[in-house]
């Protein structure tokens, strides 16, 4: 659905999006995920036809982006950072105004549809302008949806929302995805990403890092085992580090942290390792690294040095 | 097409919710109707010019009131003098909504979607474009009829309402007022490039009027005699300046452009 070649964007000396080359594909959701000024926003806008690139192709929905950009709005539909709806026009006329552009054939029942499936049919003669953020947002995903798109460009639909409001939205992308619709899901909500999307991409101008959440963690971590001891000493370590299946061993306060390969076949092992040591051992559990842990590792900590 | 039509009536439906700008739509020709007519009603009144003469005119002026008797020929002077007050309409109107349209668009951060929407830039900014132009033409041709109307009701005779009817009203009216409606409304895309408040774009496109006012005090100091030869003149001259007008305002009017160089 969307297939990206060494896509590039340079405004002047500033290149704000260099080498950029990925596929996402029909029934996917996809997450994009990097700081402020990473590029994001201006490759989503490349994507969907607002800028052209500098250099590379791209093609989205079958349309190719700089030739075919009128053909491949009407394939794509885009959920802008900012809501950015028509205050004064209630909620039924801005999306009646979006799906006379669109040229959606059925106008009158696309806006009711999307109206009632994202709870705003009672509310659809007020003025936006007297709407929350949640509703606001929502009448937003609505609009990009009119058209009925293959293609569908999220950037942070769940910033402004209420828990229920973005559990609601958070089904709906999964609704869109099973309808097998290409989401495209700019987010810095990393748990939000690591539960809704299937592969995700870390991007700071360029691409960092692409893959499924999981094998992102395994990539940049490993697995690791943590051995919660009554008493620690420094024996069990040497005991645990002399095993062929340990890659490394960690010390924190009582608790020893163990990276391994392979933790179902070693843990037997180690377990009986301890407690021929004389170990006791409370608690034995897998150390569950975060989405955010790989974000931060790959991009950095918010003062740019890289997390450990 | 039907684009053009959705945006139009998008347009006005947000557009004349705005007090502000309905008060400029409603007050400009309300006003520039009324004080001609009672500019007509006092000078046509018991004692309003008394016995005047054409020899009292300005020569050159004398010359455009054949036909009229001399008070005919006075009050025909001075309504003259509204005509380009008249023009302020086409000038004025789309200013105010072109600037509220656009650069609330800016403001309210509605553009973006709109922009990634099927519609091409042209259409977007003929849309937007007649928005602003169509009703500025309408209250400036109705305002016209008013006012014709209005000053044969008054009891104006029928040569001096036929001579408002003549070329120079009709082209001014009728060519001259749209073509400014057109440069207004380009001026207007222009600096809504470069401002975020609608309020300001509306007062710095407001200084398009700054040469009609200087024709219009011309005129009234007798250095500038309004004649069918310099309204001509002025549609000429409007006619290349509009076109060029045009031409940068579609650059400007760009995707690219409006989401990466407005400010």
């Amino acid at each position: 659905m969307i297939v990206t070649e060494g896509l590039g964007k340079r405004f002047g000396e500033l290149q704000a999006v260099e080498d950029l080359s990925l596929r996402v594909h029909a029934g996917e959701v996809f997450g994009f995920l990097g700081p402020n000024g990473a590029g994001k926003t201006t490759t989503v806008r490349m994507l969907s036809a607002l800028i052209g690139p500098t250099s590379g192709k791209a093609w989205v929905a079958g349309c190719e982006v700089g030739r075919q950009d009128g053909e491949l709005r009407r394939k794509v539909g885009i959920l802008t950072e900012s809501p950015g709806l028509y205050d004064r026009l209630s909620a039924e006329r801005n999306l009646e105004f979006f799906a006379r552009l669109y040229e959606v054939a059925d106008v009158a029942g696309q806006v009711e549809r999307y109206l009632r499936l994202l709870g705003l049919w009672d509310r659809r003669h007020e003025p936006v302008g007297g709407f929350s953020k949640g509703m606001r947002q929502k009448l937003a995903i609505a609009r990009a949806m009119l058209h009925e798109p293959q293609v569908v460009f999220l950037d942070e639909p769940t910033s402004a929302l209420d828990p229920e409001a973005a559990r609601l939205v958070r089904e709906f992308v999964a609704e869109l995805k099973h309808e097998g619709r290409a989401i495209f899901l700019c987010t810095h909500n990393l748990d939000e990403a690591d539960r809704l999307c299937d592969r995700v991409a870390v991007f700071r101008t360029r691409l960092l890092a692409l893959d499924t959440p999981a094998a992102l963690r395994r990539q940049l971590f490993g697995r690791s085992v943590v051995f919660h001891l009554r008493t620690m000493e420094a024996s069990f370590a040497e005991r645990v580090r002399a095993l062929p299946a340990v890659q490394s061993v960690q010390i924190v306060d009582r608790k020893l942290v163990v990276g391994l390969e392979d933790p179902e076949s070693a843990n037997p092992q180690l377990i009986r390792a301890l407690v021929e040591a004389g170990a006791d051992i409370q608690f034995v559990g897998e150390l569950r690294r975060t989405l955010e842990d790989v974000y931060l590792k790959l991009v950095g900590t918010p003062d740019g040095i890289p997390a450990t | 097409m039907r684009k053009i039509g959705v945006i139009i009536r998008k347009e006005w439906s947000e557009v004349f919710k705005n007090r502000l700008v309905l008060g400029t739509v409603g007050f400009l020709p309300l006003m520039l109707t009324a004080m001609p007519l009672v500019l007509l009603r006092v000078m046509g009144g018991e004692g309003g010019l008394g016995e005047v003469g054409t020899s009292d005119m300005p020569a050159s002026f004398a010359r455009l009131c054949e036909g009229l008797s001399g008070a005919e020929c006075a009050q025909y002077f001075f309504v003259t003098e509204f005509l380009l007050l008249y023009m302020l309409m086409p000038l004025m109107i789309p200013v105010t909504i072109a600037a509220y349209s656009i650069v609330g668009e800016k403001s309210t951060r509605t553009l973006e979607p709109l922009l990634a929407t099927p519609v091409t830039t042209i259409e977007l900014l003929a849309g937007k474009g007649l928005a602003a132009v169509l009703p500025a033409i309408g209250a400036t041709w109705l305002s016209f009829a008013v006012f014709a109307i209005g000053a044969r009701l008054l009891g104006v005779g029928p040569r001096l309402v036929a001579k408002l009817a003549d070329p120079m009203w009709l082209l001014a009216i009728f060519i001259v007022g749209p073509l400014l409606a057109i440069a207004s409304v380009s001026v207007a895309v222009m600096i809504s490039s470069r401002v975020n408040e609608p309020r300001v774009a509306e007062q710095l496109a407001g200084l398009v009027v700054l040469p009609l006012l200087a024709l219009f005090f011309g005129q009234v100091s007798g250095l500038i005699l309004l004649n069918l030869r310099l309204v001509l003149w002025m549609a000429v001259g409007l006619l290349a300046l509009d076109s060029g007008l045009l031409a940068f305002a579609v650059q400007l009017f760009q995707r690219e452009s409006i989401l990466t160089r407005w400010k």
